[in-house]
């Protein structure tokens, strides 16, 4: 077994809270923060998302940003992420502390806006004309928290916070950074919550992943962050958890579906373990990606049968809690599965009542006390991309 | 000890073509398309009705570089894209607006995601390896390389990584780079992007793709030393910077045979270029390229292209030439891009 990398703090933002401790309540709680648009101005009010219910005017007040600041909604969500993260874990910030940041449709919220002004050749704010690329709200986040060294972005689809953390793992371990921030930010937008509804993949009712009668997602938004830290630069410092191990494959069977026997996401996982240097044996609970859309959940389901078996360890989707959050879901759930490790709980699969019949797996439907020494955690995407993320506890 | 990697495999679709590189084409537009191969020679013709720009010049793109090292399944298929695919999330955003988010075709969305190319890449050549986009801005490109180097030192494995680096245009978000600054503001020909001093600078689009290997073969066009990223740096540290990285690589300024230089006529941010011609790199060639292919956030693949069929042939295009100096010897090339003034990237190469 390897040591992993330090995780020294972590950050988040989402509809079942604004910071580390509010989750852990609404999760404890079983308090879904699935509601109606309110802020997203799109005309379909009918359907359900995790919204966070701060005006993007709030937020940017909260931050202490100036009234012309060009901060999309994902870096206002990421920055205030981010800040919690660093709060806790007093890093360093220097020319070797390094932000990598995943997102799928960055500040695309600004560019469906002002897209028309645009086209007409009005200027008035052409300061969001850029927001359309991952890179900007990137590097709002990064200006914001003083980082002017290695900042880059992941965009992979839904695994894009996933794979942030995993390359700032690769990058500790290759001696190529000290210090970085990982995670990943994504808020809802019309171009997404139409593009998933066009796909016809939106339930209009509270998501049931892992249910039988599932019927689509709930599209979410929120930022988490998570401070990694080479070990010889903590001195002593608490250390929230450990990346074990990480896998990225591609499932390369179609642009936007899985493939039914899950292959990529039993070769992410695989190799996870593989990095991690533990038999699947040793995994605790899962945190899986379910998303309650009928293609997903089953393609995951059979994935876990094959890796393991007859004795698949605990399982649940947070997804009923926050939405889907896209490029944010894995590293929201990198900071859920933290938390299950400190608190040696379990979180709850919500609204579940009926197993597929495909398959007859039952997760985890009530908070759970157990010993969590590893935990794995899945994100899967558009493209084929798959990626695993195995966290444990500092001294397992 | 560290392994070396090597680049095996290196191809180019750009606004000008490989052959005549002494005679570039002139156009006289801000705005001007890449050149397009014969696509059908590299995807089937169904699949090819449906694919955007960017999507048809990264697969065939990335087919040049894997043909030319016999590569059948790369290791890792990594990619980097500042602007994604653009096209198709143009068509789905002014679709969803004029319809109000009515009765839209899933189509455009589903192919508007950053990493569409990778993962039809991937699709295409049945690959189930290690799949990453990466989208932050100018340093898009050179953050795949910056992985595609650590797949490559991470285990003592042999590894083949397909690497690259792809932008398209779009007729409207395109040119909102009129609206702030981005673009000169009068149409010039691009050949006389030098002789500017304006602000601004001229666009187009492309897909350069590259075989990184740990594996040295006869083909080899390159060793690739080291790579470094910086989101920003006060301009009168640049010289200071650049030191840092070579001191970092075990080399020292005057072993650099040439510099390949991202300069693209923006007077408000050609300075860190010109910082360095008039000091550190002074008398070495200096070369440029942007007023050949324009400048978008990948081109940066260009200049890798260049500086590997350079250090194979062990000639400079004279048509690239920004001084007069000539070189001793062809063994270390410096490849620096930023753009606006961020996103600055430093890529170290030397002849194998």
């Amino acid at each position: 077994m390897n040591k992993g990398v330090a995780i020294t703090g972590m950050g988040i933002i989402s509809a079942i809270g604004n910071n580390t401790e509010t989750n852990y309540r609404s999760l404890f709680s079983s308090k879904s923060g699935i509601s109606f648009p309110e802020f997203l101005k799109t005309t379909h009010k009918n359907l359900p998302v995790g919204e966070i219910k701060f005006s993007n005017k709030s937020l940017a007040e909260s931050l202490n940003l100036p009234q012309d600041h060009s901060f999309t909604r994902a870096a206002l969500l990421g920055s205030l992420a981010v800040s919690e993260a660093l709060d806790q874990s007093k890093v360093k910030i220097d020319a070797e502390t390094g932000f990598i940041s995943g997102t799928s449709v960055g500040g695309i919220d600004a560019t469906e806006n002002y897209f028309k002004e645009f086209t007409k050749g009005k200027t008035e704010n052409s300061r969001f004309i850029r927001a359309q690329h991952p890179g900007f709200t990137t590097e709002k986040i990064a200006e914001h928290i003083g980082i002017s060294g290695f900042v880059s972005t992941i965009s992979t689809a839904c695994s894009s916070g996933a794979n942030a953390i995993m390359m700032g793992a690769r990058m500790i371990k290759a001696g190529k950074l000290k210090r970085v921030i990982v995670g990943g930010t994504d808020c809802l937008t019309k171009f997404t919550l139409n593009g998933f509804n066009s796909l016809m993949i939106l339930s209009e009712k509270h998501c049931l992943s892992f249910d039988e009668n599932r019927n689509g997602l709930n599209l979410g938004e929120g930022a988490a962050y998570l401070v990694l830290e080479a070990d010889e630069e903590l001195n002593g410092k608490p250390v929230l958890g450990r990346i074990m191990g990480y896998g990225n494959t591609n499932d390369a069977f179609h642009q936007t579906a899985s493939s039914e026997n899950g292959e990529g996401a039993f070769l992410a996982m695989q190799e996870a373990l593989k990095i991690a240097e533990i038999g699947s044996e040793n995994i605790n609970y899962i945190n899986a990606h379910g998303t309650a859309t009928k293609n997903n959940d089953l393609s995951e389901s059979r994935a876990l049968q094959i890796l393991f078996g007859d004795t698949i360890p605990d399982f649940s989707s947070t997804k009923a809690f926050t939405g889907h959050t896209l490029a944010a879901a894995g590293a929201l759930e990198a900071v859920y599965s933290l938390i299950s490790l400190n608190k040696q709980q379990i979180f709850p699969n919500l609204n579940f009542s009926q197993s597929m019949s495909e398959t007859g797996l039952q997760p985890v439907t009530e908070v759970k006390e157990k010993k969590l020494d590893f935990i794995l955690s899945n994100s899967f995407g558009f493209g084929g991309n798959c990626t695993s993320l195995i966290f444990a506890k500092d001294e397992a | 000890m560290k392994p070396k990697v090597y680049i095996n495999g290196i191809s180019s679709i750009s606004a000008q073509t490989t052959e005549k590189e002494e005679n570039p084409i002139s156009y006289h537009k801000n705005i001007f398309p890449a050149l397009s191969p014969n696509y059908k020679e590299f995807i089937k013709p169904m699949a090819l009705r449906r694919m955007s720009k960017a999507i048809k010049m990264g697969i065939s793109s990335s087919k040049v570089a894997l043909n030319e090292t016999n590569t059948e399944i790369p290791d890792a298929i990594i990619t980097g894209t500042g602007e994604g695919c653009k096209q198709d999330t143009e068509r789905f955003l002014e679709n969803l607006i004029d319809q109000q988010e009515e009765l839209l075709s899933p189509t455009s969305f589903i192919q508007s995601t950053h990493n569409t190319i990778g993962g039809q890449i991937a699709l295409n050549l049945g690959c189930k390896n290690y799949n990453v986009t990466y989208s932050q801005n100018s340093a898009s490109l050179e953050s795949a390389l910056l992985d595609a180097e650590l797949q490559l030192l991470e285990t003592s494995v042999k590894k083949s990584v397909l690497v690259g680096g792809v932008d398209e245009l779009s007729e409207n978000i395109t040119q909102f780079r009129a609206l702030d600054g981005q673009l000169k503001s009068v149409d010039i020909h691009n050949l006389d992007l030098w002789k500017e001093d304006s602000p601004g600078t001229i666009t187009s689009e492309g897909a350069h793709f590259f075989i990184l290997s740990t594996e040295k073969n006869n083909n080899s066009y390159a060793e690739f030393k080291g790579i470094s990223i910086k989101n920003s740096i006060q301009p009168e540290k640049i010289n200071a910077e650049v030191e840092i990285f070579l001191n970092k690589n075990n080399i020292n300024a005057a072993a650099i045979d040439a510099v390949l230089l991202g300069s693209n006529g923006d007077n408000r941010y050609d300075h860190y270029y010109k910082n360095l011609q008039q000091s550190l790199f002074k008398d070495i060639p200096q070369l440029g390229y942007k007023h050949l292919v324009g400048d978008y956030d990948t081109v940066s693949g260009f200049a890798l292209y260049s500086a590997c069929k350079i250090l194979k042939s062990g000639r400079i295009p004279s048509v690239l030439k920004l001084n007069t100096s000539t070189p001793k010897e062809l063994k270390s090339i410096l490849i620096y891009n930023q753009y606006l003034g961020r996103d600055h990237s430093l890529i170290l190469l030397s002849a194998v």
